[in-house]
C-alpha cells in the first residue's frame, strides 16, 4: 500500500512542517522538501541500540530494573540530555528527578540557556519565525551559521522567502548581516555585510556598536574600518523589524555578561523594533528549559531537595561531573562525543545509563543501555521550536518498542 | 555564459544590414537569444577573413542551441538540500507563489527546483530565464547556493 504523509521534521529545532514522506507498505520510498539533515534523521541509526547490562545482551525489562536500581542506590544521581526528547518525556524526566532528589540538566547550561533565560524572564524581546518571514527587513546572524546547522533556516524563514511585508524578494527587501570569527557559509551569503571579528571579541564589538548607535565615535582594538561599523549602526537604526539570531559563537563569547547583549537590544528597541531568537540545535532543546521552568521556575542546573527544587552553577552537568555525581542517566545525547575529555573520563568511572534509539560513542561506556523508539517518527508528542512555539509532532511509523517517556515512567514505577 | 558583447566582437561590425537586422549589435542579440543563426550573416560566410570568427562563433553558440537539455548541472555531492535555490528561483516563485515563493517546499509540478531525498533536483529547465527569446543572465539560483552546487555550462 502506498501512502504520502506530511511529516514534521525532528532533524533540528526548526521543526519544518512541510515534509512529504512517500511510503509503500511502511517502507520509506522518497522524502520531499527535507534537507540532508532531515533526510538522515528519517533514515535512522547506523546501528540501533540494544538492551544491555555491562555490554551483555539482556531483556528491556532487565535493563530497566537495573537502571532503577542504580539510580535508587546513588546518593547524587544526575539526569542529563533531553534535547532529543518530546516535552512529555522531559516532564516525566523532571518527575523522576523529583522522586530521586536528583540533579537535572541539559546542554543548555553551557550553550543557549543564558539567552533562553533572558527571554523567559522578559529581559530580551523575541518573536516567532513567521513574524521574521512576514516582516523582517534586517537579519543579523551573530556567531551563528544556520546554513550549516539548520540548512533551511534562510530559505524557510529568515532571508529568501517572500513575506506579507517583504514582497519583492530578498535582494530588495531584506538585509542579511553576519558577525563571525570566520567566513561561514552563512557569512558568504551575506557578502559585504559580513563583519569578521577576532575570536572572543563579541563583547568589544557589541560595546563599539552600542557607542555608534549613541552617535559616539566607536573604538576597536582590532582591525576593522570604523566606517563599516557606523554603516551597520545606521542600518540597524533605520530598520523596521530587525531580528538577531544568536548562535553558539556569540553565547560562548559573552558567557555571564548577558546583560551587555540585553542592553544592546533594549537600545536597539529605543531606535527601532528588534527581537532575538536563539539558534537552538536539537529539536526540543528549548522545550527542556520551558518545561523545567514551568515545573520549578528554573530553566536548568536544577537539584531537587526535600525542601523543593534549587538551582545554581554547582548543579550544571560540568560541575557535577567534576564533583559529586555518583551515577548518571543520559537520554538522547552523546556526551562522550561532545564533552571535554576529562569529563568524559569521569562519566566512564561512574555508573552510566543510556537511553537512546541508536548506538553512539557513549554506548561504549554505558553500564546499562535501554533502546527507545525515535521521537517524532515512531512516537508523537509536542516540542518547542527554536522560537518557543509549541509544535505537535507527527509520527507515522508504528513501532513495537518503548518511547523514552514510557521507559522513564517504568523506572519511576520500579523506584517507588 | 556567453555575453552579447562577446558575440558582437566576432561579427563584421559594418552594420551592412544584409541580415535584415538594423545593426550588427541587433544581430548579436538575436544570436544570443537563439532566434537566428550566425550562418544568416552573408559577409561572415562569404569572406575568408572571418574564418576564425566563424569557428569561434560556432563554438560559443553551441551551448546556447543545446542549452535546453544541457545547460544546468547540479553537483549533488555538494548540495545540502537547503532549498535556497528553490525559494530564490524566479520561475519557482512565479509558478508556485504560495509554496516555494513563501519558503515552503514546492506545491506543484511546474517548478524548476525541488528537494528530493535531501538533494535538489531540476525539472522544467525550458522555463529557465536563461533560455528562450527573452533570456536574461539570471543568477538567482547560483548566487544563494552556499556550496556552489549549481552550475550552467
Ligand atoms: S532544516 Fe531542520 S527541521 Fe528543516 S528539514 Fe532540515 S533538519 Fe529538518
Ligand atoms: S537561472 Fe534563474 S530562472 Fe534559471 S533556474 Fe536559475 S534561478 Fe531559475
Ligand atoms: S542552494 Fe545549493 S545547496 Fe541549497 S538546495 Fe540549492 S543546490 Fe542544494
Amino acid at each position: 500500500m502506498s501512502d504520502i504523509t506530511t511529516w514534521i521534521c525532528t532533524g533540528c529545532a526548526l521543526l519544518c512542517e512541510d515534509i512529504q514522506v512517500y511510503t509503500t507498505n511502511g517502507q520509506i520510498e522518497k522524502v520531499e522538501h527535507a534537507c540532508i539533515m532531515g533526510k538522515s534523521r528519517l533514515t535512522g541509526c547506523k546501528h540501533t541500540a540494544k538492551p544491555m547490562i555491562d555490554h551483555n545482551d539482556v531483556t528491556v525489562d532487565k535493563a530497566i530494573s537495573q537502571a532503577a536500581n542504580i539510580l535508587k542506590n546513588a546518593h547524587n544521581p544526575v539526569l542529563y540530555g533531553w534535547g532529543n526528547s518530546t516535552s512529555q518525556a522531559q516532564i516525566a524526566g523532571i518527575e523522576l528527578a523529583r522522586v530521586l532528589n536528583a540533579v537535572i540538566d541539559s546542554t543548555s547550561s553551557f550553550c543557549q540557556g543564558i539567552t533562553i533565560n533572558e527571554i523567559l524572564q522578559g529581559q530580551i524581546p523575541s518573536c516567532t519565525l513567521e513574524e521574521v518571514r512576514e516582516k523582517a527587513d534586517v537579519i543579523l546572524y551573530w556567531g551563528a551559521d544556520p546554513m550549516s546547522s539548520h540548512p533551511r533556516h534562510l530559505s524557510r524563514y529568515s532571508y529568501f522567502p517572500r513575506g506579507d511585508m517583504r514582497q519583492h524578494g530578498y535582494e530588495e527587501d531584506r538585509k542579511a548581516i553576519a558577525i563571525d570569527v570566520r567566513q561561514s557559509r552563512t557569512a558568504k551569503i551575506c557578502k559585504d555585510m559580513f563583519y569578521r571579528i577576532p575570536p572572543g571579541s563579541d563583547l568589544e564589538f557589541m560595546k563599539a556598536l552600542s557607542d555608534a548607535l549613541d552617535g559616539k565615535v566607536p573604538k576597536l582594538s582590532f582591525d576593522m574600518d570604523i566606517k563599516r561599523l557606523l554603516e551597520l549602526a545606521t542600518l540597524l537604526k533605520k530598520c523596521e523589524f530587525g531580528v538577531i539570531f544568536a548562535g553558539l559563537g556569540l553565547v560562548y563569547s559573552i558567557k555571564e555578561d548577558i546583560h551587555i547583549l540585553s542592553g544592546l537590544i533594549s537600545k536597539l528597541n529605543e531606535l527601532s523594533d528588534f527581537s532575538l531568537i536563539p539558534m537552538v540545535g536539537h529539536f526540543n532543546m528549548r522545550g527542556f528549559n520551558h518545561n523545567l521552568f514551568n515545573e520549578t521556575g528554573y530553566i536548568h542546573k536544577v537539584k531537587f531537595t526535600d525542601k523543593g527544587p534549587v538551582s545554581g552553577v554547582e548543579y550544571s552537568i560540568i560541575e557535577q561531573l567534576k564533583g559529586n555525581a555518583d551515577a548518571i542517566l543520559v537520554i538522547g545525547s552523546d556526551p562522550l562525543a561532545s564533552l571535554p575529555g576529562a569529563l568524559s573520563k569521569r562519566m566512564e568511572d561512574i555508573p552510566l545509563i543510556l537511553i537512546d534509539p541508536c548506538e553512539n560513542l557513549t554506548t561504549r561506556a554505558a553500564d546499562v543501555t535501554i533502546p527507545c523508539i525515535a521521537s517524532g517518527i515512531e512516537e508523537g508528542g509536542t516540542a518547542y521550536r527554536m522560537d518557543g512555539e509549541i509544535i505537535e509532532l507527527s509520527p507515522f511509523i508504528q513501532s513495537k518498542g518503548m518511547s523514552d517517556e514510557m521507559i522513564i515512567q517504568r523506572i519511576i514505577k520500579e523506584i517507588n | 555564459m556567453t555575453s552579447v558583447m562577446e558575440i558582437y566582437q566576432l561579427l563584421p561590425k559594418t552594420n551592412c544590414k544584409e541580415c535584415n537586422e538594423s545593426t550588427c549589435m541587433a544581430f548579436a542579440v538575436a544570436l544570443l537569444s537563439g532566434s537566428r543563426q550566425y550562418t544568416e550573416c552573408p559577409p561572415l560566410i562569404k569572406d575568408d577573413k572571418y574564418h576564425n570568427s566563424r569557428i569561434k562563433l560556432e563554438e560559443i553558440l553551441k551551448p546556447i542551441q543545446g542549452a535546453e537539455e544541457t545547460g544546468l548541472i547540479v553537483h549533488e555531492e555538494l548540495c545540502s538540500g537547503c532549498g535556497n535555490c528553490v525559494v530564490a528561483c524566479p520561475v519557482n516563485v512565479a509558478n508556485d507563489p504560495h509554496g516555494s515563493g513563501r519558503g515552503f517546499g514546492p506545491t506543484n509540478e511546474k517548478v524548476i527546483f525541488r528537494v528530493i531525498d535531501g538533494k535538489v533536483k531540476a525539472a522544467n529547465i525550458e522555463e529557465c530565464r536563461r533560455f528562450g527569446k527573452n533570456r536574461i543572465m539570471c543568477n538567482a539560483c547560483i548566487d544563494p547556493c552556499p556550496t556552489e552546487a549549481i552550475e550552467f555550462v
